[in-house]
């Protein structure tokens, strides 16, 4: 059996979960067993997790998870895998998913990888890919051990609808006390995180002081897209810490990510390199990051990002 | 407090990217090497602000082989009281976490900390991994921590945000930037450096469940296809028809 974590933030589910499904569903396939999910408390829609793939639906409830703990989470998570025989377990890349791949895989002694980018191959030994080196990059892994732990990067498949609705079932396992407090979650509503963003428009230095941005969020809006930005502008207090993507910041890998303003450092770069197309905007011709770019316009951001949300609010009004 | 703060050796940022031996391997010619800047940066100068306000020790461990060595002093340099390296060539975070892991097993640290990932293999399980073996809390990605007593207020990242935990002594965490603020070696720290222990220590057994087989690197991008600044609904219309992303 493959095993699912589907997590849930606040009681849904987001594209990131649905992902993981399929890719569970897709993966099974290819191992000739079934995909069931496992949900750790209560959210909106758990039958739908059949739709994407999962033919079965655990749910778990116990005293040890109801503040996030990665402790008490990966025993939950581990424990179902040996109850179910459970032979790979996915999860998402997700800050969550991170807090508890490498402890699943310790409690299962497990081989594990961290971010695979594309469904297993599993003629002559399973073997994944993920991204290295910042992108630059790609790492074939071989997992040797009976029992597998992998964690999806995200937007590296669509979920797809294969499935129907699954009536959940509850599951009983053993969940150690939690020794983890949480305080509070401050997290900003109404806009779709920047790791799980398709669209995400992005500006720098170039634009010269935090009071211009207003073109950039026009541009975000008319495209749906999310906001991000470079480290100078967000180490000056320019914007908000969790919009920073680079090396250091936030690592994404959007449809479109399109940057104005931004030189395009290699650190720079290696947040954003896995992005599917690159728009540059730059005045200057020499910015490195036209090299990266698949369409490129030189020219000044002030007079191109308006034109540019123009264009693209005709385009959306035929 | 007793601290140890797990460092790793990576290819420097701007390193060229290439390999060897049927691409098997990482071609390490011509690259310089640099202490993982998640670990230096943030973990290893949080974990030395906390010693200097509440007094204790801090140790730095690293395995690898001796090429790691020069890394290590430099962690020693910056301001680590001693270093332990365990004397293997790792290939995987199972491997490196189990090493850590059996090493720290009797020393009864109190907080444990890592980078948030390193920027060769971009993992991020190794301190998951250490939490699990020693049977700690873990916190990743945190970008703020603030001690009182025995008890620490951490913040991290999550998606689009924060989230702010308690969780008390022994636990581990993983460095993210935030925590803490780059410090340069100074002169005296160097030759101190020298007079520190580094202690290497013999791997224990361990049989390791995954290992790379392969690289390659990702198809060359095309030259970038420039629009004429004027002509924004052409550049909508490469979007929808060509590129299909919008």
């Amino acid at each position: 059996m493959v095993l699912v974590f589907a997590e849930q933030q606040k009681g849904k589910f987001k594209k990131a979960t649905l992902e993981a499904i399929t890719y569970g569903a897709k993966t099974a396939q290819l191992l000739n067993t079934t995909c069931a999910a496992l949900v750790i408390g209560n959210a909106e829609g758990v039958d739908n997790l059949g739709v994407y793939g999962a033919t079965k639906i655990y749910q778990i409830n116990a005293e040890g998870l109801n503040d996030f703990d990665s402790q008490s989470y990966a025993a939950a998570i581990a424990n179902a895998a040996k109850e179910l025989g459970a032979k790979v377990i996915i999860m998402g890349h997700s800050s969550t998913g991170k807090s508890l791949l490498g402890r699943v895989a310790i409690r299962l002694e497990a081989g594990s990888v961290a971010g695979v980018n594309q469904l297993p191959s599993v003629e002559g030994g399973f073997k994944v890919n993920k991204n290295v080196f910042s992108g630059k990059a790609i790492a074939t892994y071989e997992l040797s051990s009976e029992v597998k732990v992998l964690s999806l990067m995200g937007n590296s498949l669509a979920p797809e609808e294969m499935g129907a609705a699954v009536a959940p079932e509850e599951l009983s396992v053993d969940v150690p006390a939690s020794r983890v407090k949480v305080l509070e979650a401050k997290t900003v509503d109404g806009e779709v995180p920047l790791p799980e963003a398709e669209l995400v428009v992005s500006a720098g230095r170039g634009m010269k002081e935090p009071g211009n941005w207003g073109i950039i969020e026009d541009l975000a809006k008319s495209l749906g897209a999310t906001t991000a930005c470079s480290r100078p502008v967000a180490d000056a207090g320019w914007r908000p810490h969790h919009e920073h993507v680079g090396q250091t910041g936030v690592a994404i890998r959007p449809n479109l990510y399109i940057a104005a303003g931004i030189s395009g450092a290699i650190q720079h770069l290696a947040g954003v390199n896995r992005s599917k197309v690159i728009v540059v905007i730059n005045k200057d011709p020499e910015a490195p990051f036209f090299k990266a770019a698949d369409y490129g316009v030189v020219g000044d951001l002030f007079e191109v990002v308006p034109k540019l949300t123009a264009a693209i609010n005709a385009y959306k009004a035929e | 407090m007793k601290l140890l703060v797990c460092i790793s050796k990576t290819p420097d940022t701007t390193a060229k990217i290439a390999f060897t031996n049927g691409d098997t391997e990482f071609n390490e010619e011509g690259v310089q090497f640099i202490m993982n800047p998640y670990d230096e940066w943030y973990a290893l100068v949080r974990a030395l602000e906390l010693k200097e306000a509440a007094g204790g020790s801090v140790t730095i461990i690293n395995v690898g082989t001796s090429a790691n060595d020069a890394v290590i002093r430099k962690g020693l340099a910056i301001g680590a009281d001693d270093a332990v390296r365990i004397d293997a060539d790792p290939k995987s975070s199972y491997f490196v976490a189990k090493q850590i892991a059996a090493y720290a097993a009797d020393k009864e640290f109190d907080v444990v900390l890592t980078g948030k990932e390193t920027i060769d293999f971009n993992g991020s399980e190794v301190g998951g991994m250490i939490a699990e073996a020693l049977d700690m809390p873990f916190i990743s990605y945190a970008t703020h921590l603030e001690m009182d007593g025995n008890v620490a207020k951490i913040t991290r990242d999550i998606e689009g945000g924060a989230e702010v935990a308690e969780v008390s002594t022994p636990f581990t965490l993983s460095a993210s930037k935030g925590l803490a603020e780059q410090r340069i070696p100074n002169m005296k720290g160097i030759m101190m450096s020298k007079r520190k222990p580094l202690n290497v220590v013999a791997p224990v057994e361990i049989s390791d469940p995954s290992k790379v087989v392969g690289y390659t690197l990702p198809d060359a991008k095309e030259s970038v296809k420039l629009v004429d600044p004027e002509n924004m609904t052409e550049l909508v219309r490469l979007l929808h028809e060509e590129a299909k992303v919008i």
